[in-house]
């Protein structure tokens, strides 16, 4: 993106997700107040024997948006998948220093169960991946696992969480047919309505628009400013603009390092760090 | 007219192209050949078997055949005509024509009647084993697959099962005569036999499901556990669903191969003979799992090997082998029928 960095800033007004340098601003001027609702604390974590992140420390305002920008391999999706524990997963990986809290409770702690854990942190996949089963029943998937079987309840979710990630009025007609019948950018609004279906505390999106053409992306920008009213969502993103447009803090990553963290404008129109600056302004990476 | 123009495209015969002549014919020879065994096989089993298992004269099948018991068989000469009779009809006709009390016959075992009791032991067979060895096996895969971290462990136990696949049949009859028939005490029974086939296919069921069970995107997996989803909920609605066609048609297949197998029978659940069928005079429930009972291909053995051989008793051999083919045919075309109906149902 060569100089990416001031049509970054100025675009976003005259494009339909305009509301978005508007709530970043606000978003700004609350930060001070918002209560921090993750708290990651010198966090060193391996795979196995490499090591993918360095004392990274960050502090996560509640209902806002934080992006997690940085050249690709920097320990991104790492860190996202830390919130919620999916590194478990993948076998030899550990924390091996430092701690995450979510609402002062340490995830990693012994009193902490990892299926409750990620019911209240949900997340989007860079992938999207609808389930093969019908549009309706990738949304109750994660309420009927939970034991709600009242059919009138899971109606309402559904429609109510299609609505919140606007796709009600494409696929109302057509709930009972295949996830995998819907257009690339439906199935990743569908995933989307899944996560919220199951009303988490937090949200978490790893590159969520990096498969989906400009219009569908942009529905899901406009979504993510719905969604922060309720939702604390913390996106991964190749996207500068879409980093300065959806985001109120960003997440400069280099090599497994946090290099800057602040409020979005401050990373986009006067970062501290002269590597934020130059990967900010497509200089590298 | 002009000339043509120089063709620089023009064939240069030489060693090469002989050559690539010379492979591609051995190459389809191969392949001819091995159509023309297979069809040689078929068309043996098919052409002598169809003379046993239809008749000409309606209801053209022989049902005799599929329902009756084995009996011997009674040739002799009666009032200058040449007749053939099984045990009872022979008996029958002995009272109903009191001066062929003492006709000399020369009788067959095996040749008349029919192998009902064979078709209905192959069957039990197959269903137990199957049984068997998709719960064990599915069990040990689903381990495997989705539990198991990669440890020096389970390393050993994949090639533990790799190993089981090449262990001759013969091998799985003498460990379950010396396992389940001997030190068990189960005897020559039902359930010995289920268990000796089911470790014989457990290698080709733990193998495809384990394929089957990779083939499942981990995105599904992902997905399902980001959602507070347990892993026996991720696997059982998101994961084995989608794996289960792959798993039932290898398996079912693999089954039907090794029900075909004499050898792990032999000494662990055939009898050569039984009148009983296996529901008829039970004492109690579980006498069911510990009688033996006859088997098509035990039969097949016993009769071409264990008798003396005629025209009679091929004529129940190739029947019999007809009888068995069908029987695996059927097997393998339900799989088929319902891995497409499974497709359609969980497809991706
Ligand atoms: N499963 C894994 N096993 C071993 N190393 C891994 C694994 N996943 C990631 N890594 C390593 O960890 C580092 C960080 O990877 P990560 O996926 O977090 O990068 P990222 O910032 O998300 O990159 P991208 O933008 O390309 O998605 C990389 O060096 C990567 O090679
Ligand atoms: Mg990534």
């Amino acid at each position: 993106m060569p100089a990416a960095i001031s049509p970054t800033m100025e675009r976003p007004s005259a494009q339909p997700t305009a509301p978005a340098l508007a709530v970043s601003a606000a978003g700004t001027a609350a930060s001070a107040a918002a209560r921090t609702i993750i708290d990651i604390d010198h966090v060193d974590f391996f795979y196995g024997p490499s090591q993918a992140l360095h004392d990274v420390s960050l502090k996560l305002d509640e209902k806002k948006v934080t992006a997690f920008i940085g050249p690709s391999g920097c320990g991104k999706s790492t860190l996202l998948r830390c919130l919620n524990r999916m590194n478990d997963l993948i076998d030899g990986t550990r924390v091996a220093k430092g701690s995450i809290k979510i609402r002062g409770v340490d995830i990693h702690g012994p009193q902490v169960d990892v299926i409750e854990l990620r019911k209240r942190v949900g997340m989007v996949f860079q992938k999207s991946n609808p389930f093969p089963k019908s549009i309706y029943d990738n949304i109750t998937y994660g309420l009927r696992l939970q034991g709600v079987k009242d059919k009138s309840r899971l109606d309402a979710v559904v429609e109510k969480s299609l609505r919140g990630a606007a796709l009600w009025d494409e696929v109302k007609d057509r709930l009972h047919t295949s996830g995998l019948g819907l257009s690339g950018g439906q199935q990743q609004r569908l995933c989307i309505a899944r996560a919220i279906a199951v009303e988490p505390d937090i949200i978490l999106m790893d590159e969520p628009c990096s498969a989906l053409d400009p219009i569908s992306t942009s529905k899901v920008e406009e979504l993510i400013h719905e969604l922060k009213k309720q939702f604390t969502i913390v996106i991964v993103t190749h996207n500068m603009q879409q980093a300065a447009r959806c985001s109120d803090q960003t997440a400069f990553f280099y090599l497994g390092r946090l290099v800057e963290f602040a409020d979005t404008r401050t990373i986009f129109m006067n970062p501290a760090n002269p590597q934020t600056e130059a990967y900010v302004s497509g200089r590298f990476g | 007219m002009d000339a043509p123009p120089e063709n620089h495209f023009r064939s240069r015969p030489g060693a090469i192209r002989a050559w690539e002549n010379v492979l591609h014919w051995l190459f389809r020879g191969a392949t001819y050949l091995v159509l023309l065994c297979g069809g040689l096989v078929f068309g043996q089993i098919v052409w002598r078997g169809a003379q046993t298992v239809f008749t000409t004269r309606a209801p053209f099948v022989n049902v005799a055949f599929f329902t009756e018991a084995p009996e011997s068989l009674h040739v002799f000469e009666y009032q200058g005509q040449k007749q053939e009779l099984g045990d009872r009809a022979f008996n029958a006709f002995k009272v109903a024509h009191p001066d062929a009390k003492d006709v000399k016959d020369e009788s067959y075992v095996y040749s008349a009647g029919g192998i009902f009791p064979c078709i209905v032991g192959t069957v039990l067979l197959v269903a137990g084993s199957m049984a068997i060895a998709l719960f064990l096996g599915v069990s040990s895969a689903i381990y495997l697959n989705e539990y198991a971290h990669d440890s020096a462990l389970v390393r050993f136990i994949r090639l533990a099962i790799l190993n089981l696949a090449g262990v001759p049949s013969i091998v799985f009859g003498l460990f379950g005569f010396g396992m389940f028939v001997i030190f068990f005490g189960w005897n020559v029974s039902l359930i010995a036999g289920w268990f000796t086939l089911a470790f014989m296919v457990l290698p080709v069921v733990i193998t495809a499901s384990e394929e089957s069970l990779k083939a499942v995107p981990k995105g599904f997996r992902e997905g399902s556990l980001a959602l507070g989803a347990t892993k026996w909920q991720t696997i059982r609605q998101n994961v084995l669903p989608y794996a289960l066609p792959g798993i039932l048609t290898s398996s079912i297949l693999g089954i039907a191969r090794v029900a075909g197998e004499t050898a792990p029978i032999m000494f662990t659940a055939a009898y050569v003979v039984r009148d009983k069928l296996p529901w008829e005079g039970l004492t109690k429930a579980s006498d069911f799992f510990f009688q033996g009972v006859m088997a098509l291909p035990y039969h097949i053995y016993v009769v071409s090997s264990k008798i003396p051989q005629n025209e009679y008793t091929a004529r129940v051999q190739y029947g019999t082998a007809f009888v068995f083919l069908l029987l695996v045919a059927l097997i393998a075309s339900a799989s088929i029928v319902l891995r497409s109906r499974l497709r359609n149902r969980y497809k991706w």
